[in-house]
């Protein structure tokens, strides 16, 4: 494998968003992924919504672990600074990286393995801090870097490729989220992206930790029949709940919803996510009604996807931190140092 | 205090041990014992007298046997003496022990409201009995406030016996409960409630006792992890993130502390930093490469068990060269071994710490004060080699009030943050490439992310080639973990050199390394007077720079001190320097107590040449 980059050819025809750049401004490095794999669908989505938000390129932090999935980050917005960690342990990293900077955007992409196994401990304290951030699981229900174990969220009777049958009963991250606190709570398909944009940029907006565990089938390793994350599968047994929309500010809400049914909820910068309930009953707004619809759906076999559960007001990791508006990475060392005469004062205790 | 005068009998004209003597108090644990410990060593402290005190506390908040022991060193000397002049012995259950510890000639003080055994007592030493819970269940109310006040009225009886400045005392206690008027009073009663007692009953003064000096002006009491905050606070350092472990956990609460009072933006009231207590040392270690790597000067301070656990992560910042400050306040291993008591195991751990061709940058502070000034010079070197530093602290230093010069900040300085491309620099460039050796020192240039498109790169732990880009082609990636080797190179210039104190001699010397200094410069005292030539080296980093190489070279039996088994110091200079083996002699100390003067004159007495000793022993 090596790393190549792509031409950038910029086509006089091409759409451009407010900023004036064309969605190849927001492309990476070729993905050297298999062809085929689910994967690279949600990469596509990555930079569709990049350049539908009008992101800087250079504002966009993109991390990751370690695994098929969390090579991804090398394959959108080369505009952006990239982090490519080590296995389960992007959350940490993000934790300082939002620490020292909370005025840019962070996207985490994760694995089901890189998530759910090593790196389960990490991903239940970001969300327990509410950092900032967009966090994205590439779900498979395999490893597939390592050529095809299970994962934590392989479901119990899914088989393997050479027919072994999984017995442990799977991690589900968006019912572990809902009871984790998880502030933005999502499932999404990577073969779906019209559902997946708009939950992608709603994410990158919301003020706190967005979750969006997206099924991601693996050709190579998990797509064969027998298998419940098999493009096939998914397919068969995906309910979306509820539908967003992203309605960027200053901008009308038009289409025409009957009563109920839409709900509008309001984000930090002006913006809103339109939620369009598919089930009327539905309120993503109740995180225990959700996390009981969520139970029953997965008894019958059934993936519910779309924006679960989304709460706007609680406060975020620097919200909760008190920190200061300007960045701490940005803070002059004046503003740092108490000074010699600080330190006369500091010291007199302990003369 | 670092430089003792080289005197070390008392002259002609001072009685013996006046200013020159031990206390040990034997405590139990969450009795409040430490408050009036304090008490005792301040009040000579300010009295003019060089003290140092030491903390032997057990892994437990309530219940077991803690002894604290001050020195009084009219001298300056800052490490274990050896011998126990005077004992106070509050706690029963060590009773026993504690008696036998006592040197001949020497005092004891227990509480006689219960009697102790006969057998225990001893007619080479002098007992006396103070009824202490009996003076305070007659004067104060409540149980807790007995228990406490107990301590005071011991150390009232403390200071008549051995001349403590009653003034002082009361002053320290005024100072303590500024704002606690009921505190104040109870505690100055049982003080006085225990210097009449001894007034009263005993021949006070005794023999050993103090005496107002002038040794302390412009100096401190304070610990390593205290001093180490402030050198991280007055570096600038704005991301703390640490999960609990002794003998670190202070240095966090003092970062905190200093934070709460000197980073609050004094508009908004608004906070100037960010700490986290993450869920364990992965993702403080995590955090910190984040911080840093995103801009922001980062730290975590923790012991042996967390250096275990990032490992991993320790790689990936020397490997994709991400600055992190790392403490290792050392204690006693392996795995979870004595936590409170203290040792300097992890050198070779923290040295080559992580899988692959690893090698990292270690700072060795010697007392609270090189804890001060070294916690902020990590900074900028971990900032301008672009790599893991690690500052190895231990309990010793970190945990116990030392005495030493008053801490000074030098207003001009400002933090190099290194290479670190601008906006405006990154404009002007054609394409920025994140490894290559532009300026001859194989130190790269990078960027932080947010600052310019053109600016933009991936960091990866995997392979790479000196562009950035991913590689697995073998020379590619030779290119940059040669270039990395280099960069340790470098490194050598920018660390603290050693501290050499020769003196000619070209066959014995010590090399030795934190806070074993105290302990290497009184033997050197003892040696010396005694008539035996031996120079003195104390490494303060890694990678050895050419002056250790030199002062190696230049001698022919050289004993290594150091505080672990298996003679970590000793094996990283045969690896590192091009020193023959055969000529490092070690003296090993690893009882989890601070090492004494006198184990290191045994161990050079023990093994030097007969001949080469002949004088004066
Ligand atoms: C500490 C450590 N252990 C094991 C590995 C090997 N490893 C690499 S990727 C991976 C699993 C990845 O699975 P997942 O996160 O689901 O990603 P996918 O490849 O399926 O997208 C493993 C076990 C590693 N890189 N580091
Ligand atoms: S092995 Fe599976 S997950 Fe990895 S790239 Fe191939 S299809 Fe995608
Ligand atoms: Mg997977």
């Amino acid at each position: 494998m090596s790393f190549i980059a792509k031409p950038k050819v910029a086509h006089p025809g091409l759409p451009r968003n407010e900023l004036g750049l064309t969605r190849r401004d927001y492309e990476g490095g070729m993905s050297t992924l298999c062809a085929g794999c689910g994967h690279d669908s949600i990469t596509a989505a990555v930079i569709e919504a990049c350049w539908q938000m009008s992101m800087r390129p250079e504002q966009l932090v993109k991390l990751s672990g370690i695994g098929c999935s969390s090579k991804t980050t090398a394959y959108f917005v080369s505009g952006g600074h990239g982090f490519n960690s080590v296995h389960g342990r992007m959350p940490s990293i993000a934790t300082g990286a939002i620490a020292a900077n909370k005025d840019l955007y962070y996207i985490g992409v994760s694995g089901d393995g890189d998530t759910l196994s090593i790196g389960f401990g990490q991903f239940a304290h970001a969300m327990r801090r509410n950092l900032n951030m967009l966090y994205l699981i590439e779900n498979n229900g395999v490893y597939g870097l390592t050529k095809g174990q299970f994962s934590a969220s392989a479901d119990i009777g899914s088989k393997a490729k050479k027919g072994e049958a999984n017995l442990q009963p799977p991690i589900d991250p968006v019912l572990a989220a809902l009871t984790l606190g998880g502030t933005f709570v999502a499932r999404s398909f990577s073969g779906d992206k019209e559902q997946l944009v708009p939950l992608i940029i709603a994410g990158l907006k919301h003020r706190g930790f967005a979750l969006i565990d997206v099924l991601s089938p693996c050709v190579t390793f998990n797509d064969h029949e027998g298998s419940t994350k098999s493009y096939e599968f998914v397919r068969d047994n995906y309910e979306e709940v509820v539908h967003a929309d992203f309605i960027p500010p200053a901008r009308e809400i038009t289409a025409e919803y009957a009563e109920g049914d839409a709900m509008p909820i309001a984000l930090h910068d002006g913006s809103r996510v339109l939620l369009r309930k598919l089930d009327p009953s539905y309120d993503p707004t109740h995180r225990g009604k959700a996390f009981n619809y969520l139970r029953d759906k997965l008894a019958q076999n059934e993936f519910v996807t779309g924006l679960i559960y989304i709460d706007e007001s609680s406060p975020e990791f620097h919200d909760m931190n008190g920190t200061t508006t300007t960045p701490v990475n940005q803070l002059s060392y004046q503003q740092l140092s108490p000074g010699s005469k600080g330190l006369e004062k500091i010291l007199a205790r302990y003369r | 205090m670092q430089h003792a005068p080289a005197s070390n009998s008392a002259s002609t004209d001072t009685p013996d041990r006046l200013n020159d003597f031990v206390i040990k108090l034997a405590n139990v644990n969450g009795t409040g014992s430490a408050s009036a410990n304090t008490l005792l060593m301040k009040s000579i402290f300010r009295m003019g007298i060089p003290v140092m005190g030491k903390n032997y506390f057990p892994s437990n908040i309530q219940g077991l046997p803690t002894w604290y022991e001050i020195r009084i060193s009219r001298d300056g000397y800052v490490a274990r003496s050896g011998r126990i002049d005077f004992m106070v012995a509050m706690n029963a259950e060590t009773y026993a022990k504690d008696v036998r510890e006592v040197s001949p000639g020497g005092y004891l003080l227990y509480d006689s409201t219960w009697p102790r055994p006969a057998l225990l007592k001893r007619d080479d030493i002098t007992i006396f009995g103070v009824p202490l819970a009996r003076i305070c269940n007659e004067t104060f109310q409540g149980v807790r406030a007995r228990i406490l006040l107990k301590n005071i009225v011991y150390a009232g009886v403390l200071g008549a016996l051995l001349d403590i400045e009653l003034d002082v005392m009361r002053t320290l206690l005024g100072e303590s409960y500024a704002n606690k008027k009921s505190l104040l009073d109870s505690n100055l009663k049982a003080l006085e409630l225990g210097y009449n007692y001894a007034k009263e009953r005993f021949a006070c003064p005794l023999p050993l006792k103090v005496r107002r000096m002038d040794k302390t002006a412009d100096h401190i009491m304070i610990d390593g992890n205290t001093a180490a905050a402030l050198g991280c606070m007055y570096a600038g350092a704005t991301v703390g993130a640490w999960y609990p472990i002794t003998p670190s956990t202070s240095l966090m609460d003092a970062f905190k502390g200093f934070c709460q009072k000197w980073r609050i933006d004094p508009e908004t009231g608004k906070r100037n930093y960010v700490i986290v207590q993450c869920e364990d040392e992965l993702a403080a270690i995590g955090a910190v490469i984040g911080a840093a790597w995103n801009g922001a000067r980062s730290f975590t301070p923790t012991s042996g068990p967390g250096i275990s656990l990032m490992n991993e992560f320790i790689g990936l910042a020397y490997y994709a060269e991400v600055p992190a400050v790392i403490f290792d306040i050392q204690r006693v291993g392996p795995s979870t071994g004595m936590p409170t008591r203290t040792q300097q195991c992890d050198l070779m751990l923290a040295a080559y710490a992580s899988h692959g061709d690893t090698r990292h940058v270690l700072l060795f502070p010697n007392s609270p004060e090189e804890c001060f000034y070294m916690a902020a010079q990590s900074f900028d070197l971990a900032e301008r080699l672009q790599t893991p530093v690690f500052v190895l602290s231990d309990l010793d230093i970190g945990m116990n009030d030392w005495m030493c010069p008053t801490l000074k900040w030098d207003d001009e300085y400002r933090p190099d943050r290194g290479k670190v491309l601008s906006a405006e620099q990154l404009e002007q460039i054609e394409k920025f490439y994140r490894y290559l050796d532009k300026d001859g020192d194989a130190i790269p240039y990078r960027t932080l992310p947010g600052t310019h498109p053109k600016g933009a790169y991936f960091t990866r732990g995997s392979g790479h080639t000196q562009y950035g880009g991913y590689t697995e082609d073998s020379t590619e990636y030779q290119i940059v973990l040669d270039r990395l080797k280099r960069k340790f190179e470098t490194a050598k210039t920018l660390v603290p050199k050693a501290v050499i104190d020769s003196r000619g001699s070209t066959s014995l010397a010590i090399v030795s390394l934190g806070s074993c200094d105290g302990a290497v410069r009184e033997a050197l005292d003892l040696l010396r007077h005694r008539g035996v030539q031996i120079d003195y080296m104390r490494v303060r980093a890694f990678p050895f720079g050419q002056e250790v190489e030199d002062f190696l070279a230049a001698h022919s039996q050289i004993f290594i001190v150091e505080q672990n088994r298996d003679a970590q110091l000793r094996a990283l200079l045969t690896l590192e320097t091009a020193v023959e083996k055969s000529k490092l002699h070690s003296i090993l100390h690893y009882s989890g107590l601070p090492i004494s003067s006198t184990a290191i004159v045994a161990g050079v007495l023990a093994s030097a040449p007969e001949q080469r000793l002949a004088v004066g022993v």
